[in-house]
């Protein structure tokens, strides 16, 4: 069986399914509780389990701070930082503990924390709410880095995050939270960590796009005149690098397309593994579409920052015609 | 509306010990003869451990070593509170709590020697590794506190910190954080006086490190450092509180004798005279002269414990050092994940086939 859900229902069910399954899971950040989350993702699931959802004192360094002592003893924390942007403020938590505690411990602890956040732009949301720091996040070892792309993925991969032994930084794309909805499976779904998605088939070109940037390098590629591959990583970090090399080693081009800043962007990596992994294969220079390098403008100007179809269709034709 | 006082608060000191060795007999908490002996020989064996690691770090065979020196009755006597599944959560100067708790010289000696092997722990330890950004840890001891008033348990945890440390963000948070969670943890306060070279006046204007409690709505207690029968009884009584759902903040007055690390120089910010004067409240002395009060003491069973500690202490260098001599490079793949990443498993492979960086 299955259902009609947006992202952020899935996320929803996900989470209910996962504390229902496991009862170490417990649910906190701030406003989850009794206000469902400021995105509704955690809507009724205080009624649900009452001892195991917790609104949150407001403090970001606390949360994860805290979920690395929860998992120390024990417990599976999934905690959700309201934005991505206040993330920072917990950051260091993030580098310093949560994502060595199995290595300094040499493997006797382990902190299975999820971190959920909202990330992205394209909500017209305020200043500091709107950025991409997954290349960030990916450059801190001991972490694991998952943007989901659709609510059937969304589903899979966060029963997969929680699930998984190591600490996870979820991020979900706020422009999908409620825009796309598709058949998700309402029995147990897992998507394993580790394992990109070919979200379309071709001979031509590859395109890697992850979170919002999926649909629109789908939408884009109608207006190309060549056969294009389209990969969806799934999981930034552990990268997997094989599908995007044999995709590439077919169709000798590629693009990666993400909303970050380009300079030090996880484009950035991508890249620099398909020379090693496809350099003679490779026909054309990659290109890269990305957000610029400034700050993320507030929403009067984010659409002229956020890749849009136009530049990204722009982005493969530089490719299939180099 | 009239201006009207709508909070008040007091901050309580306590003293069981004079340092002469005189003791409040109504305080004095009614411990054993064994207990009260083990807490002596931790504080010892603390002692030596430190003046042997500063050695060794002197002729090259440790990195930075950060002594406890004159803080062992605000370690020892806190540690010895806990029950055997509360949660020890140190910061990089605990070296006299861990040994209370269990951890060995071997693999103190073994995490200055810059392996990690001496970090190794697990949650049947009951302590994290040690943590070296300050502040931090006392979020994770809030965490494990919490853990156990989500479950119902009656265990609870302990955070170490200095009074550096409670001028960062991270332990107001976790003071307020394990008030609103009713989390089962106590934080220890160690006022050593010092963060590096910054005396405590220079770290906040208020007026004891005790009342950073009275903001977070949790009780602040201020007791001498240096009195390991005030430290015991004010933990007992602040894990009594904490096991029920009400953290603590301990704010134990204490003087670090010895330098920060052996990079620094306390000559530089402080005067011979200041040391001199804490000397004569050295926590260790005073407690002997208490102990040897009550007759738990003598001339001959404290040169018997001298040559116990000698003995464990030459054991413990031998060790750290096979370890050293053993340690596997490559080692350092190991642990990063539960599974290694495909990735890492290549730079890992390159590691080991002699060419670091190629395939």
């Amino acid at each position: 069986m299955a259902s009609d859900l947006r992202l952020v229902e899935a996320v929803k069910a996900t989470l209910g399914e996962e504390m229902a399954r496991d009862e170490s899971v417990v649910l906190y950040g701030e406003d989850v509780g009794v206000a469902g989350g400021v995105f509704r993702a955690t809507d009724g699931l205080l009624d649900e389990f009452p001892n195991r959802v917790y609104d949150s004192p407001l403090g970001e360094s606390g949360i994860v701070g805290t979920g690395v002592g929860l998992a120390a003893a024990g417990m599976r924390p999934v905690a959700e930082i309201q934005f991505q942007s206040f993330l920072y403020q917990g950051f260091a938590q993030l580098q310093q503990h949560a994502s060595r505690l199995r290595s300094r411990s040499r493997g006797g602890f382990s902190c299975p924390m999820t971190i959920r956040t909202p990330y992205g732009g394209g909500i017209h949301a305020l200043e500091h709410h709107s950025e991409s720091f997954e290349a960030g996040f990916a450059h801190v070892p001991g972490l694991k880095v998952v943007i989901p792309s659709s609510p059937a993925d969304g589903k899979g991969l966060l029963a997969a995050s929680i699930r998984d032994p190591d600490p996870v930084v979820f991020m979900e794309p706020t422009r999908l939270y409620r825009s796309l909805r598709e058949s998700v499976p309402d029995d147990d779904h897992v998507v394993p960590l580790g394992e990109a998605a070919v979200a379309e088939e071709g001979a031509d070109v590859t395109v890697v796009a992850w979170g919002s940037m999926l649909q629109r390098t789908l939408s884009a590629v109608d207006d190309v005149d060549a056969d294009v591959e389209v990969v969806d990583p799934r999981t930034v970090y552990p990268l997997d690098t094989d599908t995007i090399t044999e995709s590439v080693k077919k169709t000798g081009r590629c693009v990666v397309v993400h909303e970050a800043p380009g300079t030090a962007g996880f484009g950035a990596e991508i890249v620099s593994r398909l020379t090693e992994t496809a350099f003679y294969h490779l026909e054309a220079p990659p290109e890269r579409v990305t957000g610029y390098d400034v700050p993320v403008p507030m929403f009067a100007r984010e659409d002229a920052y956020l890749p849009d179809e136009e530049r990204i269709a722009a982005g493969i034709r530089r490719a299939v015609e180099a | 509306m009239p201006r009207t006082t709508v909070a008040e608060f007091s901050v309580e000191s306590l003293e069981i010990l004079a340092p002469d060795g005189s003791v409040d007999e109504e305080l004095e908490p009614s411990l054993s003869e064994e207990t009260l002996f083990d807490i002596y020989r931790t504080m010892r064996r603390a002692r030596r451990l430190d003046e042997r690691a500063v050695a060794l770090q002197r002729r090259g065979e440790l990195g930075t070593y950060a002594p406890g020196t004159g803080q062992e009755a605000a370690q020892v006597a806190s540690a010895a509170a806990l029950a055997e599944d509360d949660w020890v959560v140190p910061a990089f100067r605990e070296q006299a709590a861990l040994l209370t708790r269990g951890a060995s010289m071997e693999n103190i000696l073994a995490y200055a020697m810059g392996l990690e092997e001496g970090a190794e722990s697990s949650a049947e330890d009951r302590a994290l590794p040690p943590a070296i950004p300050v502040g931090s840890q006392a979020l994770h001891a809030v965490g494990i506190g919490w853990a156990q008033a989500i479950r119902g348990d009656d265990t609870a945890a302990i955070a170490y910190f200095g009074d550096g440390a409670t001028s960062t963000g991270d332990v107001y948070e976790a003071l307020n954080s394990a008030g609103a969670y009713g989390a089962h943890t106590v934080f220890l306060c160690q006022n050593n006086q010092y963060a590096i070279s910054t005396p405590r006046e220079n770290q906040t204007r208020a007026e004891t490190l005790a009342q950073k409690a009275v903001a977070a709505g949790i009780d602040g207690i201020q007791v001498d450092g240096n009195d390991a029968l005030a430290v015991y009884e004010a933990t007992r009584l602040a894990l009594e509180r904490a096991r029920e759902g009400d953290p603590v903040l301990v704010e134990a007055l204490t003087y670090r004798r010895s330098m920060h690390t052996t990079s620094d120089d306390p000559r530089k910010y402080r005067e011979e005279e200041e040391e001199v004067d804490w000397d004569r409240k050295d926590p260790i002395a005073r407690f002997e002269a208490y102990l040897r009060g009550r007759g738990i003491l003598t001339d001959e069973r404290v040169e018997e414990l001298a040559a116990e500690i000698e003995a464990e202490l030459e054991d413990a260098v031998a060790g750290a050092r096979e370890t050293a001599a053993e340690a596997d490079p490559a080692d350092m793949f190991e642990h990063a994940y539960a599974e290694t990443p495909p990735w890492l498993e290549r730079q890992a492979a390159a590691f080991e086939g002699g060419d670091a960086d190629g395939e």
